[in-house]
This record gives structure tokens, C-alpha cells and sequence, in this order.
């Protein structure tokens, strides 16, 4: 995000006259709502608001806010993101993006506007398949994954978003659901961050990958499988009564039990965003053994890559004049007088 | 014996053509021949001769040293008359090694004079240049005039004071070389002098031991000259239009261009680019132009490059990439996305041969399809040609021009000869180009049925085309992308009779762009022949259709700049000639198109040998056509 003036508006005002065209039922639905809600909150400005997205059901996000938005090609949107952003960073820029869209084929676009550290917020909506072409297994499906294009069962390794993120060097890393009402947190903390936010939001496709994440997602028994990160708040869940703690010897995270209010003594660990090693950890936490890591789990800024283009043109055009004449007479040249011959 | 030379030389200039002379010089890619030939001509240009150069080196960085395929070479043709091609064959070839002699001997006049590096010329390099015997010794070289001398212990010799060790000496051997040359051509040394203390201002004695090898060569040539009665050859300033020169590559001249065009447009440029040969010098020029308001960004590949392009168009800039074929093709599927989304690009593509990789230091135009139909859908863009380096910098505002007036993608086609090679360029007034600003949208352009203010991003002008609309203006929000979309307000449009009239609109806007009418190069509007060329075939041809014409023949030279749209009157023009003839470096391309659209049996000529045509080649081919 940018430094702005807040705007007044409202969730109406965030909304298109286009009528959505998800499946009833979609996760989509849920995170459309949680970002126009989000949107009047932090007082953002619908005129200098863009969402940028690839192809893919997720990508279709921009038709259904009434900001700019442009509708790109599969896998290329943080490359025209980067584009609209150095041409005029005064935009606040949204990247919508799928787990197909976002990690095949533009999984080389999505690693470099991390590196680079592009200033967007960058919405990963992983469903764990490919809705729009009808339910083939994507680089996210689990192992085992039954799909058109494998009907005995996939055996790809799967492709971890956050980790992906975080190894390609983002700066912001958070994770939440669909209709999990923390979303518009994890939101909120994405764009006041300076610098590319990448968000994997679990998404429920409901036709090809139904209630995939409910193993986490559902909310009976939410409270033991998934842990909510806060920055200075102990890595606590099951109300509680579990915590995160570090194995020393094994250089790796674990479960332990928490007697009463003292999860000091249980050596639960205190969530520092900024720490990149147990962030590391974070991102790479097995669900089963683990909670599933939700919120911000990693939020450290560093310079953005536009303001490095900015201080650099500051520094080459320092002395130097926008002068065409001058440029196109520039070298040596020599002088020929006297009159003009037909050569022929 | 550099007495010898000049009489040599002489006598080999004035046997063939005493206007022009073609000198080639040819070494290890290591040797710094592309250096000494554009130092050359540099000294060339300032004698006030018309030239024209080409460059034709290896791919490879670094060839293993002496091998047939490490070979660089620089061929230049210069002299009192225009001079429109690099010339067909060399009468001076300086071989710096058995291999550079091997490679380069065969396009050598008979009679042509070879200097060569006898201190090359060692058992271990002939063996590398597959030479059973020492061809500098034995009866090979009887039909040429062969000087022969050691240049390398001529050199270390010379920057002796100067402490180098023997291999930084020897790496001065190019410049002892070309002080000879300079000698040999009457030129002066001190513009290179400057250079050489500018190049190496932080290593002074390097730059000393360059000044005193390349005053050694020229010594050595006036030394001779003074115990002899021979002259050395000069060749007279060209009668040219007054002005200002400089010289020009085709790469520079596509990046001033395009600076200028968006100066004319006032807007700020964005360039997206990835490294390939023969496009990487437009990247490495446009990115120290920053005070140009240009911003470079090297993307992670091709595509991001030109989706980024399109992305600060979409934000109000002049969104420009630059590639050669094989990332011209990764480009594809964004550039329907420019056409379709109606936004402002330029695409500049530097032909090399193909396809896939093909030959990517040589030239070709076999990207004539590709850009005029290599896309998905029915998907018009504008295609321009550049014909010469010099050219290149209008066509460059052309394409600029028509990419905003028109909200349109726009090809413009080099190659590789175009990029690399150097001529003289009348340094343009910036402020004799009509201008043609960008004018975005600010309020809302329509009133919906109850009379309230409306936008509609589709809304065309006389011209066809939409408005602009920056992200970032108030109240004109919208959503634009790769799906159809209804013809005024660019919403999702499956509907079949809305598809049918974009479709038609799309395709209206581009064969309505204005362009010149086709114009002749030489020669009559009607007759019995007519030599149809584009892009970098000018010179070549030119100059046949010239000589064929001084011979009392009945041939015009026409050449295309805009190849889509072409110009209205193109198709009747050809039809008043009893046949039309059209080289090109690809199969046949035009050709096709020209015989698509206008059919006329037009006859192709078609080389794609990586060199440029010969004239000899192209005068040959007039005769016969008109036999």
C-alpha cells in the first residue's frame, strides 16, 4: 500500500453491477466480501485502487470491484502488476492469483515480484485444483489427488505457497481462509505493509475439491487445529492448552502441553513476525502432527523495488538535461556544406 | 614493403572501382576487430566519405583462440559516392590469423590485396585453421597481391616502453593495425588519439601503449611512403546534402527514436526488455537515457517483458519492448492481449535467423509472418520496416505515432544488419517532427438513458479508437481484459453479434491507419520491371536497380516501409509494371502477402544464407528478369 489520504466509503461502494459468476457456493464469494470490507476500513480510494489478475476462477476477482482492475493473461499478472506500479506508484495495487495460475505457470512471474519486492498485496486463492477447466489436479493437489487428467490418483509432491513465497524472499508473509472472519486482519496487515504481502487464502472449491481444508477449515474443533499467529502473543491453540514450542536439539518446532496460564514454562515461543528462521519453520509446519499456521506468519520490510528505480533515476539524471537536439547531435560529428547532389 | 602496400592497395582500388573501396579486417573474436572497424569508420565518417559497415561476428563470447568458427570480421565500403551497402567483395582483407584468412578469403576481389600477421601464422594456428601448409609460402594466394609482416613483433616492439607484459603488448596489435589502415587511407589519427585517452582514462599507460601502437602502424606505412615515389590512396569527401553527421547504428537509432516518439507523444517511456542478440543494445541504450524520462526495466524473461510494458501502458505511459524472434514468439500471446485491450505498445523485433534459435548473430527477415500473422484470432497490428540504421530512427516515431493516435500494438521490424551496422545519419531538428501528445480521458465521454454521466472505456473516435483511461483518475473506474467485451462499455461480452461487430471494429482500425502513400525509390511509377524490397534490403537493392538502370535498363526500385497496413496506392502501383520481383533474406514472405492482397504475380528472390544480398547477386537477377 501507499501513504493516502482516507477515502469515505462503504462495502456498496466496492461493489460492480456486474453479476458474479462463481458456482453458488464458492470459497470465492466469501474472500470477495472479506476484501470489500476490508477496503472502506483502511479508507482506501476506489480511483487509485487496481486489482490485477491472471486467468483462472480466481482471476476473475477484478470484474466484481468497482475499482480499476485488468484481467490479464495465465500466469503473467505480477509482470503487468509491476509494470502499472512503476509507471505510477501512486496506485495501490491488488494481485489476484491461483494456486494453477500462480505456481505453474506463473510461478517464475510470482518469485520474481516477491524478489524484487514490488509494493502490492498478493491474494494466492489456493483450492488445490483447476476449477475453470474443470477440475484437473494442480501443483498444490495432494498426492493421491483424483482428477480428470488423473484418474489413477496424482503423485506429484505438492508445492507449498507460503514456503514458496518466503523462499523466493518475500517480506510479508499470511495465511487465512475463506470464511474465516480473521481474513480482513490478515488483509489489513498485508496492505500496511511496504512491500510485496503475499496471502495464501485457502479457498474451497466446492465442485472439483469439496471441503478439501475442512480438516483445518471447519469450525468444529477449530479451536485444536489452527493456530492464529499474533506478533508479541504466544503461539498458543486448543484455548490454550497447546503451544509451539522450539527443540533445541532438532532445530524444529513442537507441539507441547500448557499447564494453566503458564506457557512460559512450557517454553512456548512468542511469535516475533520479523523472525525469519522460525517463520522458515512456519511456513513448513505439517498439518496432522501441527495446526495448520494462520495469520501473519512473517512481516519484516525491507525496500521496495520501486523505490530503488526511483532513487536510481535521482541519481542519473542528477546534472543531466532533457535535451533531444543535444542527445541526437551527441558523439562527433562533422559539418558538410555546400549544395546537394542527386547521387543517381 | 609498405610502399609495396600502397601500390598494392592502389592498384587494387582503381582495377575495380575507383569511387569506393572495401576494406574487410578479420581476426580471432579476441583480436578487437569490431573495435578497430568501428574506429574506422568513425575516422571514415570524419574524412567526410560516405560508408556503410557489417559486422559479422561468432556467438560464441570467447572462441577457443585461432579456430575457424572464433573468427570476427568488419567489412566497411566507403568512398566519394553514396554508398548504400557494405559492399559485395572486400578489396583489402587484413588477416590477423590463419583463420581469420581462411574464412574471410573467399569473398576477396581477385587481385584484392591481403595484409597479414605472419607472427600468427605459426605451425600450432595453421593447424587450428585445418591449413596443411602455410598458405603465406606456398602458390596459394598467386591471384591476390599478398603483404605479409610480422605485425605482432612490430607491435610488442613498439610498446616496449610501456612495460606490458607480452600478452597485454600483443592485445595492441588491432590498433598498430589500424594506423596502418588509417595511413593507407589518408586519415586522421588524432579523433581516434582522443578516443584511446577518453577509453583508458584510468589506465593511462595502456591508453599510451594503444596511442604508440597505433602511431607505430602509421609510421611504419609513412616511413615506407617517403622512400618511394608511390601515393596513398585517397578517396574524395562524398557530395552529400548539407548538415550535420554523425554515425549511427540501427540500435541507437531505434533507441532515439523511440525517445523522441515519446517526447512527441509527452509521455514518459517504458522500456521492458530481456537480454537476446541482436536486440540487447536498444536495453543497453534506452537505460542510460533516465533524464529522457525513460525507465528500463529488465524483466525475468520475455513475456514479463512485454507484460510489464503493456501494465505501465495501462497506467499512462508508452509501454515499449524490444526482442528478435524466438522472444518475439514467447511475446504472443500478450500482444493479443495489447490488441485486445486496445492499449498503446511497441514492439520492436531485430529479425535473426531462424527458426527456434537459428542463427542469432546473423541476419534474416523471415519474421515477416510472424508479424503480420503469427497470433491466435483474428488479431490486426501495424507492422513497420525499418530500412537502413539511419532509417530505423523515423521509423521509430512512426510507430510510436500510430501506437497512440490508434491505441494499437505496433510492430517495428529491424534485423540484425540494421542493429549492428553503422552509416553516416544528417542529425535531425527533434522540433521538425510534428507532434502528436496522448490525450487521456478525464470525465466521463457518454449520458445513459436517464441522462446521468457515463463511461465507455469502448467509445471510439473517427479514428476507431477507444479513450485512454489512467488508473487513477477520479471516478472513471472500470475493468478491461483478454475476453470480449461489449463494443461501448468493454464489460464481458459472450453475446455472437457483439463478437462479430469487435471483431470487425478491431480489424476497421487497423486497415484504416493513415499511412504515406508508396512512394518510388528510383526509377519509374509504371514500366517492365519493378524490384519490390523491405527493411534492410534497400541498399543491395538500390544499388543494382542503379546500375541496371545505367545500363539502359527498364527497372524501378520500390520499397515498403509499412507493411501492414500498406499504403492505399500500393496494389495499383504494381500493376503498372509488367512484372515485379521482390527479394528478401526469408523464403518468399512478402512475396506472399504482396500476391495475398493485391494479386499480382509478384516473383520472389529469396536468400537466407545469414549475409546480406550482393548487388552482383540482385543485378543478375534484373538481367534475367528482363531477358
Amino acid at each position: 500500500m501507499n501513504d493516502m489520504t482516507p477515502v469515505q466509503t462503504t462495502l456498496k461502494d466496492w461493489e460492480t453491477d456486474q453479476e458474479v459468476r462463481w458456482c453458488p457456493g464458492c470459497g470465492d464469494y466469501a474472500i470477495l466480501k472479506a476484501v470489500q470490507r476490508t477496503l472502506p476500513q483502511i479508507g482506501a480510494d476506489p480511483s487509485k485502487t487496481v486489482f490485477i489478475s491472471g486467468i483462472g476462477c480466481s482471476s476473475r476477482f477484478p470484474y466484481y470491484m468497482e475499482t480499476y482492475g485488468f484481467h490479464t493473461i495465465h500466469g503473467r499478472a505480477p509482470a503487468f502488476a509491476t509494470g502499472a506500479k512503476l509507471a505510477n506508484p501512486e496506485l495501490d495495487v491488488w494481485l489476484v492469483t491461483g494456486d494453477g495460475d500462480g505456481l505453474s505457470i506463473g510461478g517464475n512471474h510470482l518469485m520474481h515480484v516477491l524478489r524484487r519486492n514490488v509494493n502490492m498485496q498478493i491474494m494466492l486463492f489456493n483450492n488445490e485444483i483447476y476449477g475453470l477447466t474443470k477440475g484437473q489436479f494442480s501443483p498444490t493437489s495432494r498426492e493421491g489427488t483424483r482428477s480428470p487428467s488423473t484418474p489413477y490418483g496424482s503423485f506429484d509432491h505438492p508445492a507449498k505457497p507460503a514456503a514458496f513465497a518466503l523462499g523466493a524472499g518475500a517480506r510479508f508473509v499470511g495465511r487465512g481462509f475463506d470464511v474465516s472472519k480473521h481474513l480482513p486482519d490478515v488483509f489489513k496487515a498485508a496492505h500496511a505493509h511496504q512491500g510485496a504481502a503475499f496471502i495464501e487464502i485457502f479457498q474451497n472449491c466446492i465442485v472439483y475439491n469439496k471441503d478439501v481444508f475442512n480438516d483445518f477449515a471447519a469450525p468444529k474443533g477449530a479451536e485444536d487445529r489452527q493456530l492464529w499467529l499474533a506478533d508479541g502473543e504466544p503461539m498458543l491453540f486448543a484455548k490454550g492448552t497447546k503451544g509451539i514450542a522450539l527443540d533445541r536439539d532438532a532445530l524444529a518446532l513442537k507441539v507441547v502441553d500448557v499447564e494453566g496460564d503458564d506457557w512460559q514454562s512450557a517454553g512456548v515461543l512468542v511469535h516475533d513476525v520479523t523472525n525469519r528462521s522460525v517463520a522458515h519453520m512456519l511456513v513448513e509446519l505439517p498439518f496432522g502432527p501441527f495446526p495448520m499456521a494462520l495469520g501473519v506468519l512473517y512481516d519484516d520490510p525491507a525496500p521496495t523495488f520501486e523505490a530503488g528505480v526511483a532513487a536510481e533515476h535521482d541519481r542519473a539524471v542528477e546534472g543531466k538535461e532533457n535535451n533531444l537536439a543535444k542527445l541526437l547531435a551527441k558523439g562527433q560529428t562533422w559539418t558538410v556544406s555546400g549544395t546537394a547532389q542527386d547521387p543517381v | 614493403m609498405a610502399t609495396q602496400a600502397a601500390d598494392q592497395c592502389e592498384a587494387a582500388v582503381k582495377s575495380e572501382n575507383p569511387e569506393a573501396v572495401v576494406v574487410r579486417f578479420a581476426g580471432d573474436s579476441g583480436d578487437g576487430m569490431q573495435l578497430t572497424g568501428g574506429q574506422f569508420t568513425l575516422s571514415t565518417a570524419l574524412a567526410g566519405n560516405d560508408l556503410a559497415t557489417f559486422p559479422d561476428f561468432p556467438a560464441e563470447i570467447r572462441a577457443p583462440q585461432g579456430t575457424l568458427f572464433g573468427v570476427s570480421a568488419f567489412q566497411i565500403n566507403f568512398g566519394s559516392t553514396a554508398i548504400e551497402t557494405a559492399g559485395d567483395a572486400p578489396d583489402v582483407l587484413v588477416a590477423m590469423n590463419p583463420a581469420a584468412l581462411k574464412v574471410n578469403l573467399a569473398a576477396l576481389k581477385p587481385g584484392g590485396l591481403i595484409i597479414a600477421d605472419t607472427g600468427e601464422f605459426t605451425k600450432r594456428n595453421l593447424d587450428k585453421a585445418h591449413y596443411d601448409a602455410n598458405p603465406l609460402e606456398d602458390d596459394s594466394l598467386a591471384q591476390y597481391q599478398l603483404l605479409a609482416f610480422d605485425i605482432s613483433a612490430h607491435t610488442v616492439e613498439a610498446v616496449k616502453p610501456f612495460g606490458l607484459g607480452n600478452k597485454d603488448a600483443l592485445r595492441c596489435k588491432n590498433m598498430w593495425t589500424l594506423g596502418l589502415a588509417l595511413w593507407m587511407f589518408d586519415r586522421d589519427r588524432k579523433p581516434l588519439q582522443e578516443w584511446l585517452k577518453q577509453k583508458f582514462a584510468k589506465a593511462p599507460d595502456i591508453a599510451d601503449a594503444n596511442i604508440a601502437a597505433l602511431d607505430a602502424g602509421h609510421a611504419y606505412g609513412e616511413t615506407a611512403e617517403l622512400s618511394g615515389p608511390l601515393k596513398q590512396v585517397h578517396v574524395d569527401p562524398v557530395a552529400t546534402e548539407p548538415g550535420m553527421y554523425r554515425t549511427i547504428t540501427g540500435a541507437e537509432a531505434v533507441s532515439l527514436g523511440l525517445v523522441a516518439g515519446a517526447q512527441l507523444a509527452e509521455l514518459p517511456m517504458f522500456f521492458g526488455g530481456y537480454p537476446i542478440t541482436p536486440a540487447s543494445a536498444i536495453l543497453h541504450h534506452l537505460a542510460r537515457l533516465k533524464e529522457f524520462g525513460v525507465t528500463t526495466f529488465q524483466a525475468e524473461d520475455e513475456i514479463a517483458a512485454i507484460c510489464s510494458a503493456i501494465g505501465a501502458s495501462w497506467a499512462g505511459q508508452l509501454g515499449v519492448t524490444s526482442s528478435s524472434g524466438p522472444g518475439i514468439a514467447l511475446k504472443t500471446e500478450a500482444i493479443g492481449l495489447g490488441i485486445m485491450t486496445e492499449l498503446p505498445l511497441v514492439i520492436v523485433n531485430s529479425q535473426r535467423g531462424g527458426p527456434s534459435t537459428g542463427l542469432p548473430t546473423k541476419t534474416e527477415q523471415s519474421d515477416l509472418y510472424q508479424a503480420v500473422y503469427g497470433r491466435n484470432g483474428d488479431a490486426p497490428m501495424p507492422v513497420i520496416a525499418a530500412r537502413s540504421p539511419a532509417d530505423a530512427f523515423e521509423c521509430a516515431i512512426e510507430a510510436c505515432r500510430i501506437a497512440v493516435e490508434y491505441m494499437t500494438p505496433v510492430m517495428l521490424l529491424t534485423d540484425g544488419y540494421i542493429a549492428n551496422a553503422a552509416e553516416p545519419w544528417k542529425v535531425p531538428d527533434p522540433a521538425s517532427f510534428p507532434a502528436f501528445p496522448a490525450r487521456f480521458l478525464t470525465e466521463k465521454n457518454a449520458t445513459d438513458a436517464d441522462g446521468n454521466p457515463q463511461l465507455l472505456p469502448y467509445k471510439r473516435d473517427a479514428k476507431g479508437a477507444r479513450p485512454w483511461i489512467k488508473p487513477g483518475t477520479p471516478d472513471l473506474m472500470h475493468r478491461i481484459g483478454g475476453i470480449e467485451k461489449d463494443s461501448q462499455t468493454g464489460n464481458i461480452s459472450y453475446d455472437p453479434a457483439n463478437h462479430q461487430l469487435m471483431t470487425d471494429l478491431r480489424k476497421q482500425k487497423i486497415e484504416g491507419i493513415a499511412v504515406p502513400p508508396q512512394d518510388i525509390a528510383l526509377g519509374e511509377g509504371a514500366g517492365k520491371l519493378a524490384v519490390v524490397g523491405w527493411g534492410s534490403t534497400f541498399g543491395p537493392i538500390h544499388q543494382a536497380v542503379r546500375r541496371a538502370r545505367r545500363k539502359g535498363l527498364e527497372v524501378s526500385h520500390i520499397h515498403v516501409r509499412h507493411i501492414w497496413p500498406m499504403p492505399a496506392n500500393l496494389g495499383e502501383l504494381l500493376k503498372g509494371f509488367d512484372k515485379v520481383l521482390v527479394p528478401e533474406m526469408n523464403t518468399g514472405q512478402f512475396k506472399t502477402v504482396l500476391r495475398d492482397q493485391f494479386l499480382v504475380d509478384a516473383q520472389p528472390l529469396t536468400k537466407t544464407s545469414g549475409q546480406p544480398f550482393k548487388i552482383a547477386e540482385l543485378e543478375a537477377a534484373i538481367e534475367e528478369a528482363l531477358a
